[in-house]
């Protein structure tokens, strides 16, 4: 994007370094010289605060398996053993435990915005599937290091999803029979699930690699959803989005410290203080806050199959956004009924996780009568979760390929700095 | 592109490039723009009005294309630019990687299944004298829960009465239990929804009631209500004795 390099190695050490492996050289065109679009706001700081989120879990997480005990017998206790004898054990397991939930905080702002101002559209398409695919493998991480703890959540919250891979015809069963390694959640499956709980973040690592180059090859999308068309669209990376990067990673660590040390727990579920018991199911099982709404989706279908299908296309749906959205215009800023949509997206998605964590039959406004449609109650999480998860799909299938082409957005600018330094500026 | 560049071409007409670089696999950009059989020759360009004058016999095998390989070289290789058996070198390799790759594959997968000693606990014997009547115990059986209830004569009545109803998954009640111990229901007790425990009891049928997703069994273990498609699975088992039952 840069084209030609302007790193001039200073001391004669970097000049040698420069003409043998020209690191340097890489890092100062990536995270110096590199131009940004200079109207980038502060949902641009997630990828910097995502990138510590990683850094922070592969750390602490090296360091609880030096204490952990990946054995059906074991794992409860290792767990306690962490939070009460090895020395700050309460600290680094609170950060990694807390420091997912974060994560998911960061991801899931990160992709509202690129969702909002049209980041996945071309040339950014691979950049937002190798968003999508780390997404994918976050999730699967999540799910396997909440299993770890081996209580009653992890228990049976693994039970609950290795069971939905159950539902596929034919080769369900052998692939259940494979993911447990037995007949039924058990110690190989922990085991597994600890091996491949450290496998997962270097992956994710190996894809967020692919991402930044992606992203540096095709450019940062902006506000405007303009690209860059001279010098005066860009500002250097240092000190501009290092230094703005790095106020944002400061507000977002105030927030990680204030749950770590005054409500560790609040994000997890008591019942995962329990040891595991197969032959005993938590009375109301829910998974953690950031799987919700997707889970919303799963039980407001009422067949087994189609329910796992429905919750697996929610996520598909944003691997094929950058075709289903058939705009011209890149950002929402310009697109007013996108942006009704997109609020209206935004509050079902808040829905969907509030219906994931109550009971199905449960009636959303006690004491409200309503008659019974088809399996259960009008007034029921069930029927609102289902209506929900009809705009879910809505939003991705008929409003982006519908709205692109019947909308009348406002006018664009022609270039990032017109709309910030006038008509003056528009000359070349 | 290139095809359509006269100054390119004309570079290429050179015959001194020829003798320069004879490789087996000829230039790189012989290689791209060359038709399969000249691999093994560098390629010669010529323009196409010539073309038919100056290798009428060659020609035809080219329609709308201007280069061939140099004859002279093709010559030099009689024998080995047959097109067949590079492709089945290829073919050749390429299946004997595939081949071993999933032989390397295969241990690696098979490993995740159950182990030896997973499968040799598979079976366990129960007495049930314990059990009085109207009560069940749940015991582990392959670390699932495994429910042996022994059913009142009421609850035996309720189940057979409700066998012609209409079910998600019909079967009858004595098509659940040993011929003459209709008491003795032995279930795994694992929802056929997603793998949660059912409570003993609950549900409208006092069956059992699933906490997770709210399927309802009745007092035969027969799904009557909620998302589970199946009934509650009976294990295969065998009275030792009146008393004793060996599970699996």
């Amino acid at each position: 994007m840069s084209g030609h390099s302007t790193y001039q190695p200073k001391s004669g050490f970097s000049r040698w370094m420069d003409a043998r492996l020209p690191v340097g050289r890489l890092v100062w065109d990536s995270f110096v010289d590199y131009p940004t679009p200079r109207n980038l706001n502060y949902w641009w700081t997630f990828g910097g605060i995502l990138s510590l989120c990683l850094g922070v879990q592969i750390i602490t997480g090296i360091v609880l398996a030096m204490h952990y005990t990946p054995s059906a017998d074991h794992a409860f206790n290792s767990v306690e053993h962490i939070m009460r004898d090895v020395n700050y054990g309460w600290l680094i397991r609170y950060v990694h435990a807390n420091g997912a939930s974060m994560f998911f905080i960061a991801v899931y702002l990160h992709m509202l915005r690129g969702l909002y101002y049209g980041s996945y559209k071309a040339p950014r398409e691979v950049l937002w599937i190798l968003g999508c695919v780390i997404y994918g493998l976050m999730m699967a991480t999540a799910f396997m290091g909440y299993v770890l703890p081996w209580g009653q959540m992890s228990f049976h919250g693994a039970v609950v999803i290795t069971n939905l891979l159950g539902a596929f015809p034919v080769v369900g069963e052998t692939i259940t029979t494979l993911l447990w390694g037995g007949f039924a959640v058990d110690e190989p499956t922990l085991k597994r699930f600890f091996s491949l709980h450290y496998l997962l973040p270097f992956m994710i690592a190996g894809v967020v690699v692919l991402h930044v180059w992606a992203l540096h090859v095709v450019g940062q999308n902006n506000p405007t959803g303009v690209d860059p068309k001279s010098k005066a669209d860009t500002l250097p990376f240092t000190p501009y989005a290092t230094v703005k990067d790095g106020f944002a990673m400061s507000v977002f660590l105030i927030l990680f410290a204030i749950f770590v040390f005054y409500m560790p727990n609040a994000l997890g579920h008591a019942d995962n203080y329990i040891p595991a018991n197969p032959l005993v199911t938590p009375a109301h099982i829910v998974p953690e806050w950031y799987f919700l709404p997707f889970y919303a989706i799963l039980r407001a279908v009422p067949d087994k199959l189609m329910g796992v299908l429905a919750m697996f296309g929610a996520i598909g749906c944003l691997f094929a956004l950058p075709w289903l959205d058939t705009s011209k215009v890149k950002s929402m800023r310009y697109r007013p009924q996108a942006q009704l949509y997109f609020v209206i997206f935004l509050v079902v998605c808040m829905v969907l996780g509030f219906c994931g964590a109550k009971l199905p039959a449960d009636p959303v406004i006690p004491g409200l009568w309503s008659p019974k449609v088809f399996d259960a109650e009008l007034n029921s999480f069930v029927w609102l979760s289902r209506f929900a998860t009809l705009y879910y799909f809505a939003y991705f299938l008929v409003v982006m390929p519908v709205l692109g082409l019947t909308e009348k957005p406002r006018a664009v600018p022609e270039t990032i700095s017109s709309p910030v330094l006038g008509d003056a500026d528009k000359k070349d | 592109m290139r095809r359509g560049n006269p100054y390119s071409r004309h570079g290429l007409l050179k015959k001194g490039v020829t003798h320069t670089n004879r490789s087996c696999h000829g230039t790189s950009t012989g290689r791209r723009d060359q038709k399969r059989g000249d691999l093994l020759a560098p390629p010669v360009y010529i323009p196409r009005a010539n073309l038919q004058a100056a290798y009428p016999s060659l020609a035809r095998h080219f329609e709308g294309d201007l280069q061939v390989a140099d004859p002279a070289a093709n010559a030099a290789h009689t024998g080995e630019d047959d097109p067949s058996r590079r492709d089945f070198i290829h073919i050749a390799a390429i299946t004997a990687a595939a081949v071993g790759a999933g032989a390397v594959a295969w241990p690696f997968i098979a490993q995740m299944n159950p182990a030896a000693d997973t499968l040799a606990l598979a079976s366990v014997e129960y007495d049930l004298s314990k059990i009085e009547s109207g009560l069940q115990v749940t015991i582990n059986w392959r670390g699932k829960p495994l429910f042996i209830r022994n059913r009142t004569p009421e609850q035996i009545a309720a189940a057979v009465a409700d066998d012609g109803k209409g079910m998600p998954d019909p079967q009858a009640d004595a098509d659940r239990h040993k011929e003459g111990k209709a008491n003795w229901l032995i279930l795994i007790g694992s929802c056929t929804h997603l793998g949660c425990v059912p409570t003993v009891g609950g549900g409208e049928y006092g069956g059992w009631f699933c906490p997770c997703h709210g399927s309802v069994y009745d007092t035969s273990g027969r799904i009557r209500s909620g998302p589970a498609p199946k009934n509650l699975v009976v294990p295969e088992y065998a009275f030792l004795s009146d008393t004793k039952v060996k599970i699996g």
